[in-house]
């Protein structure tokens, strides 16, 4: 069962929320994590191994690399 | 005393100890004789033969928002803690970044983290270790985090020399300041420890005290009944500036940081040299540094752990370099042993009990150690004089290390 982009969304914002502090409400399909929730790349470490736990998709690192948005974060865990 | 030597001053003081969560709790907890040690209530204290420690008055957890909190290690915690009081009682000064630095140091460093960190590995992988636990177990982090938080680029650094580490930080900095490399030093001491293996480990040295059954009277410098330091945890940090700096911008002066005096036993790797020598080179070389006579020293700060084999050798020391008229206080009978961070503390307390002319008393002192040679104070807090008067931290630690600090009313 496949889980929306609202699910993985409400997921991501939680996750992020927790490692950041970042209010989930900003957490939004099209921000950039460096570039608009000033997110660093150690951070973004814990974002995908969290992810890998609420999700079940496993982000290789030479992947995690590729994915800048919040959407391409939805977008590879729903492929 | 040189006259075209910078003059260096405190304008700032943070702490979080076991007897408050700020200086001015810490402060007056000393001055009231509370203690912070207590009966520890972890599941591992049956496997340790010591029960008590003195943990922070104040969590570190209901300070720092958590998703800072994750990223670092508990002794990174508390010198932030301490560092953003020290700032901001200085005033938050405009410094330029370049003339801004910090030295911080810590005992054994992220210890904590080391421990829970390998238990994480074993048991889940290495994906599952946290990526900021280099930062959060190098004993440079608390010092870099400041830094970081400040914006210092001047240089960062820490000291690292066991029980000494916050004296030597203190020094380091007045070094700093004196040779042009700053005008403002953010600099002290933290540690971050009570954990079973740290107790287990200086318990299998016979260092620490086992009164299990009195837990606050278990830390008594001086008193004929010690047996051994108590564990305590926290930082203490202070902002130290030029002189010219801090006057040009108003700020509140403190003290003057007179002097510092270094030395090493080369005696033992922990064991205290048993004449007091390397104790008696330090303020020796404080003295000679900060050019105040024996006379002028009208208190000390002692480094005084309550372990049978230091406290009476270090009055020794004091009463021949000094002389035995200063009033002598260990403020350790009530925070316990802060490692790393006791020169970082102690050095705010030696401040405090300038500025404020009072001396805290040390704490269950039931019978003066016949071998005492200095004026110890105990039962009530005394005064201080009026006049121009110099008071002096000493730190001890493993390794050798010897430091006195000297600071000095305006």
């Amino acid at each position: 069962m496949a889980l929306t982009e609202q699910e993985i969304l409400a997921g991501l914002g939680k996750i992020i929320n927790e490692i950041t502090g970042i209010p989930a409400a900003e957490v939004t399909p099209e921000k950039s994590f460096v570039d608009d929730l000033d997110i660093d790349s150690l951070s973004m470490v814990e974002i995908a191994v969290a992810a890998q736990d609420e999700f079940g998709v496993e982000i290789p690192d030479d992947q995690l690399k590729n994915l800048k948005t919040v959407k391409d974060v939805i977008n590879f865990i729903q492929s | 005393m040189s006259k075209d030597r910078v003059r260096v001053v405190v304008t700032g003081l943070g702490a979080t100890t076991p007897v408050g969560g700020d200086v001015a709790s810490s402060w007056s907890a000393l001055l009231e004789g509370r203690s912070g040690i207590k009966t520890l209530t972890e599941d591992w204290v049956d496997t340790v033969p010591v029960k008590f420690a003195g943990p922070a008055a104040v969590d570190p957890a209901t300070v720092i928002p958590r998703p800072e909190a994750r990223r670092l290690d508990r002794a990174e915690q508390f010198a932030l803690i301490a560092a953003r009081e020290a700032w901001k009682d200085a005033g938050s000064p405009e410094v330029d970044p370049d003339r801004l630095g910090v030295v911080v140091g810590s005992g054994i460093g992220g210890i904590t983290t080391i421990l829970s960190a390998y238990d994480t590995f074993r048991e889940k992988g290495w994906q599952r270790l946290s990526p900021f636990t280099v930062p959060m177990l190098m004993p440079n982090g608390p010092a870099g985090w400041i830094g970081l938080e400040f914006g210092a680029t001047a240089g960062v650094h820490a000291t690292v020399s066991a029980c000494a580490t916050g004296g030597e930080a203190v020094g380091y900095a007045i070094d700093m300041i004196r040779s042009g490399r700053a005008d403002v030093v953010i600099a002290g001491g933290t540690e971050a420890a009570i954990h079973p293996l740290n107790i287990a480990s200086f318990a299998a040295m016979r260092a620490m005290s086992t009164r299990n059954d009195e837990p606050e009277r278990a830390s008594r410098p001086f008193d004929k009944n010690r047996d051994g330091f108590v564990l305590g945890e926290g930082a203490g940090i202070l902002v130290l500036e030029s002189y010219e700096h801090a006057v040009a911008r108003g700020a509140r002066i403190y003290a003057e940081a007179a002097g510092v005096g270094y030395s090493a036993d080369a005696h033992h790797i922990a064991q205290p040299e048993p004449s007091g020598e390397g104790v008696k080179k330090a303020i020796r070389r404080m003295l000679a540094d900060s050019g105040l006579t024996g006379d002028d020293i009208k208190h000390v700060n002692a480094h005084a752990t309550s372990t049978p084999a230091g406290d009476v050798v270090e009055t020794v020391a004091i009463a021949e370099t000094i002389g035995p008229h200063p009033l002598v206080t260990s403020t350790k009978s009530l925070t316990g042993h802060l490692l790393g961070g006791a020169g970082g503390i102690e050095t705010v307390f030696t401040v405090k009990a300038l500025h404020e002319r009072i001396v805290p008393a040390t704490a269950n002192i039931d019978d003066l150690d016949d071998g005492v040679k200095v004026d110890v104070v105990y039962g009530e807090p005394r005064k201080l004089p009026e006049g121009r008067i110099a008071a002096v931290n000493n730190s001890f630690g493993f390794g050798g290390h010897n430091v006195a600090v000297a600071f000095v009313t305006l």
